[in-house]
């Protein structure tokens, strides 16, 4: 079956099986392997993308479920100048990342998180980040990351 | 030059951020089931579903036919092709002489499956849901077997049997120390403490689960084996020495982006074999990337020991000697490094950071119906540290002696030191360590704290911890008398291009550690360049010469002792160059900041410069030197780097539901010279998350009758999430290694061996005025409440 998505600012359609998962979509059709899959519970949150601004474990949607509507991923963070986005360049400036496969999903919960709740602090954020597992950085960092993530979104 | 020069240059001790993270963070890092590749198939395996049986029959006729099915093979294809099983690096020999009971390790079962996940057949078609559905409908028939879990099981008269190579399912029995001397000391003791414990099975779930993609290319008869590990060198000699039959230069093994290891991704596992065998029998590209229930089910586990020990103490609380009983669960069948894990990496750290004259540990290693146990994050010397911390701990309390005090007073304190148990000290500062967690916890505020908390109906308490590990995994020659079948040095090169920039090969790699950046800024000091011209290339034996990997914290202290070699060849040669260009010898060639000089002149030529004059010889001594900057050197370790340090640990306690808080931690390292401080305090987090983990969450649980997985998802088995955890406070001391040239000591593995013993002291400490003297990890509500009731009930 076909379903039309945007994704990254571009519309695209996907001839896929119709039980064809939203993070299975995106790494095998549209090849765009930033967005990791870490589990199958949908409990580690690697495979979280933003669909329509609201950060979701692709992992744990069928495709068929998010026709017509406008799909981030961590590819599509980025300025179109390369510059990396702000929550980005926090992760990069705390040390927020050590191994890199749960990051992109990370970093996309963190950019929902700061768009919902610009004003969190720690407790918040470690509350707020519950559904995304790391297994290398004790998330002191990536804690650290947020808030200063928060801070340059809102600058 | 010496680790006291090296600590002084430029970049080492900076926080310079990493290199590595702009492609992780724009999701450009390519993991092995990132790799795109023609040609390519799917793999899947069919797994046992029973723990110990039979197998009858395996009928793939209705398989076959499914759409999209290319081959499945089964054990039978295997050992027609004359394919090996998996070896074990580590031979440990027995007390009577005997070697080590090794029974075969097939890639896919040979008529008897031995684990829940134990390979049975693959599947390859083209697409991953055909190989999925195909492989429901390859028909094995069992004969299911009684099966053990419990190393306390397999141990017991009239146990199932694993092995007909190992009978009474007992791999070895081993010791070290002198049993004599131990049990004399016993005999004069004023007093004896006592311990049992257990120290939990744990999952170690790296977030990218393992995956392996067999290439094969009939031009060349060359294969390329992609797969999520630590230690390529090691896996092809492995795969084609021991297992393929193959010569090493026809494989090629390609670690990519690695998304975390923790040792799970040591060792050579069945299914990369799988891949890479089929690779040439199908003329495709085969891949296969585990899901996360394949990866609880079949990666290697770790810890698993069951303990009694016991400590004799002269009346003013000196310790005179540690007695040790350990039976080590090793699951299954060997894995690669299985065996050392429970023996040199455990026994010979007994010895801690006290002066306990004499330490005797026998250690019985077993086999049961689960996957196999390995090294994981620490292996060995965490559940050392585990038992000897428990026991100094319930030592102060038996002897109404302080936390500290009972520390205090058995530090070794004069170093080289040479324990009762192999090992030799070179250097380290266990006082400092302890003086400065005890500020960093502000154990002067703890009773303050603890009438606050008492205040609220909670229970607040203080646990201590003093590690010490053995790191910079280790003398070749020492190794290999200790039973290793491998050398354990590491190789670099290191290759100056002609403009002045800089690619540096190493064996080490990086699943996260951050080389590409702390190899770099050494490489960086050394030459006086920028770190943005020094690239670091890692994980392809196609490109780096040779190397043995990354685990035990090692890859600084060897694989940066190694880069230091080829640098001081590469540095010689161009003070050769230099000393002709500005017509001095060679012997007056100073170099520093990048330039040379010749002593006592303002005669200086740049490093660029140098490099430019390698590689366009025209004005060069050709008679006597050689063109290039290209400079390769294996380095072997004279000793092991011991790391050290006291972690304290405060938490709150609810005593109605047993919830139990982290509410402060506080660590403070000895790891020697420290290149990265940045990245050294994000490897402390990442350990103290899994030893915290450990302590109070995370538990690897068999049915004990069935012996089947019942923590095989995320749903089952605790993972620590943020809200877990506290503000690490992390301080650091620092006594350079005295064995390297970098006086490094490693830090990758610290904050998971020093953590777990802190905590559950911390919770026993809580739990003293209610009678609670022993708990066993992880100390979950249940088991917090549990021991409550228990201790109410007498």
């Amino acid at each position: 079956m076909k379903t039309e998505i945007t994704i990254n600012g571009r519309a695209s359609t996907i001839e896929a099986a119709p039980n064809t998962l939203l993070a299975q979509a995106i790494r095998e059709h549209l090849q765009l392997t930033g967005t990791h899959v870490g589990c199958d519970t949908a409990q580690c949150g690697a495979c979280t993308v933003l669909i329509n601004g609201d950060a979701v474990k692709s992992c744990n949607v069928l495709l068929a479920q998010v026709a017509g509507c406008d799909i981030t991923t961590i590819e599509g963070l980025q300025s179109e100048d390369g510059t990396m986005h702000p929550m980005q360049q926090a992760f990069k400036d705390c040390h927020g990342l050590q191994c890199g496969f749960c990051t992109t999903g990370m970093v996309m919960s963190a950019v929902d998180l700061c768009r919902k709740h610009p004003k969190a602090d720690e407790s918040m954020i470690r509350e707020l980040l519950e559904g995304n597992i790391c297994r290398c950085t004790g998330y002191q960092n990536i804690v650290k990351a947020v808030q200063q993530g928060a801070t340059n979104m809102n600058t | 030059m010496g680790s006291n020069d090296f600590a002084t240059l430029p970049h080492i001790g900076e926080s310079v951020l990493r290199k590595e993270d702009e492609r992780f963070l724009t999701g450009v890092g390519q993991y092995t089931d990132d790799i795109q590749l023609n040609n390519l198939v799917h793999a899947v395996f069919v797994r046992s579903p029973y723990a110990h049986a039979n197998i009858r029959s395996i009928n793939k006729t209705e398989a076959l036919a499914a759409p999209g099915v290319i081959a499945i093979y089964d054990g039978q294809d295997v050992t027609q092709d004359n394919i090996n099983g998996l070896p074990c690096g580590w031979l440990i020999t027995d007390t009577d002489g005997q070697p080590m009971k090794e029974p075969p390790h097939p890639i896919l079962a040979n008529g008897k499956v031995r684990y829940v996940g134990d390979h049975v057949a693959m599947v390859i078609a083209d697409t991953l849901e055909q190989a999925r559905d195909a492989a429901e409908l390859v028909e094995v028939d069992y004969d299911a077997l009684p099966a053990i879990a419990d190393v306390r099981d397999a141990k017991a008269e009239g146990s199932p049997q694993l092995h007909d190579e190992a009978p009474d399912n007992h791999c070895y029995k081993w010791s070290i120390g002198d049993k004599g001397e131990v049990d004399a000391a016993f005999e004069k003791a004023d007093h004896i403490t006592k311990i049992d414990l257990v120290n939990n099975r744990l999952v170690p779930n790296a977030m990218e689960p393992r995956a392996a993609i067999g290439c094969y290319n009939r031009a060349s008869d060359e294969y390329t084996l992609y797969v999520a590990n630590q230690n390529p060198h090691v896996e092809r000699l492995l795969l084609t020495a021991f297992v393929m039959g193959l010569p090493e230069h026809k494989v090629r093994v390609i670690a990519p982006d690695v998304g975390g290891g923790f040792g799970s991704k040591i060792y050579l596992y069945a299914e990369d074999v799988c891949v890479t065998w089929a690779a040439k029998k199908l003329n495709r590209n085969i891949k296969w990337a585990a899901d996360r229930t394949e990866a609880f089910l079949s990666d290697a586990h770790g810890r698993d020991h069951v303990t009694h020990a016991e400590m004799a103490l002269d009346k003013d609380g000196h310790f005179l000697a540690l007695r040790v009983q350990t039976d080590a669960n090793l699951g299954a069948y060997l894995s690669t490094f299985s065996t050392a894990i429970p023996t040199i990496l455990y026994a010979t750290l007994l010895a801690g950071q006290y002066k306990t004259p004499q330490v005797y540990v026998e250690v019985d290693a077993w086999f049961t119906n689960t996957a196999p146990v390995d090294a994981y994050r620490g292996a060995g010397r965490p559940e050392a540290t585990y038992l000897l911390e428990r026991m100094v701990s319930r030592c102060g309390w038996e002897l109404g002696l302080s936390q500290e005090e009972i520390r205090r007073r058995n530090f070794i304190t004069e170093f080289p030191y040479q324990t009762p148990v192999a090992l030799q000290y070179d250097v380290g500062d266990f006082p400092q360590c302890l003086d400065k967690a005890t500020a960093l916890a502000d154990v002067a505020g703890f009773e303050a704290r603890k009438e606050a908390s008492k205040a609220k109906g909670l229970l607040r308490g203080l646990g201590y911890s003093s590690y010490i590990e053995a790191c910079g995994l280790a003398p070749s020659n020492l190794a290999g008398a200790l039973g290793a079948r491998a050398g354990l040095f590491e190789c670099g090169e290191v290759r100056v291009h002609p403009t002045g920039s800089v690619t540096v090969f190493t064996g080490s790699h990086s699943h996260g550690q951050g080389h590409e950046t702390t190899f770099a800024q050494v490489v960086a000091a050394r030459l006086g360049i920028p770190v943005e011209n020094v690239d670091i290339v890692h994980g392809d034996t196609g490109r780096v010469p040779f190397g043995m990997g990354t685990y035990g914290s090692r890859s600084i202290s060897v694989g940066g002792s190694a880069i230091m070699r080829a640098i001081d060849k590469i540095e010689a040669k161009a003070k050769k160059i230099a000393a002709h260009l500005l017509e001095a010898s060679d012997t007056d060639i100073d170099f520093a900041n990048g330039e040379f000089t010749v002593k006592g002149t303002d005669k200086s030529i740049p490093f660029a410069q140098i490099a430019l004059t390698a590689y366009v010889p025209h004005n060069y001594p050709l008679e006597t030197l050689e063109p290039g900057l290209n400079e390769t050197a294996f380095y072997d370790p004279t000793n092991f780097t011991f790391p050290s340090g006291t972690y304290i640990c405060e938490v709150e306690v609810n005593p109605e539901t047993g919830e139990t808080r982290v509410d402060r931690f506080s660590a403070a390292d000895d790891f020697g010279t420290i290149i990265n401080p940045m990245i050294v305090e994000g490897q402390v987090h990442g350990g103290l998350a899994q030893g915290i983990g450990q302590a109070l969450m995370e538990n690897c649980v068999y049915d004990r009758e069935t012996a089947q997985l019942l923590t095989g998802s995320f749903m089952d088995y605790t993972m620590p999430r943020a809200d877990d955890f506290p503000e690490f406070k992390i301080d650091h001391v620092c006594t350079p290694c005295t064995t390297n040239p970098l006086g490094t000591k490693g830090c990758g593995e610290a904050g998971a061996i020093g953590s777990p013993p802190a905590v559950i002291n911390a919770v026993l400490d809580a739990l003293a005025p209610l009678g609670v003297k022993d708990l066993d990890m992880p100390a979950t509500p249940l088991r917090v409440w549990e021991a409550i009731q228990s201790a109410k009930a007498q």
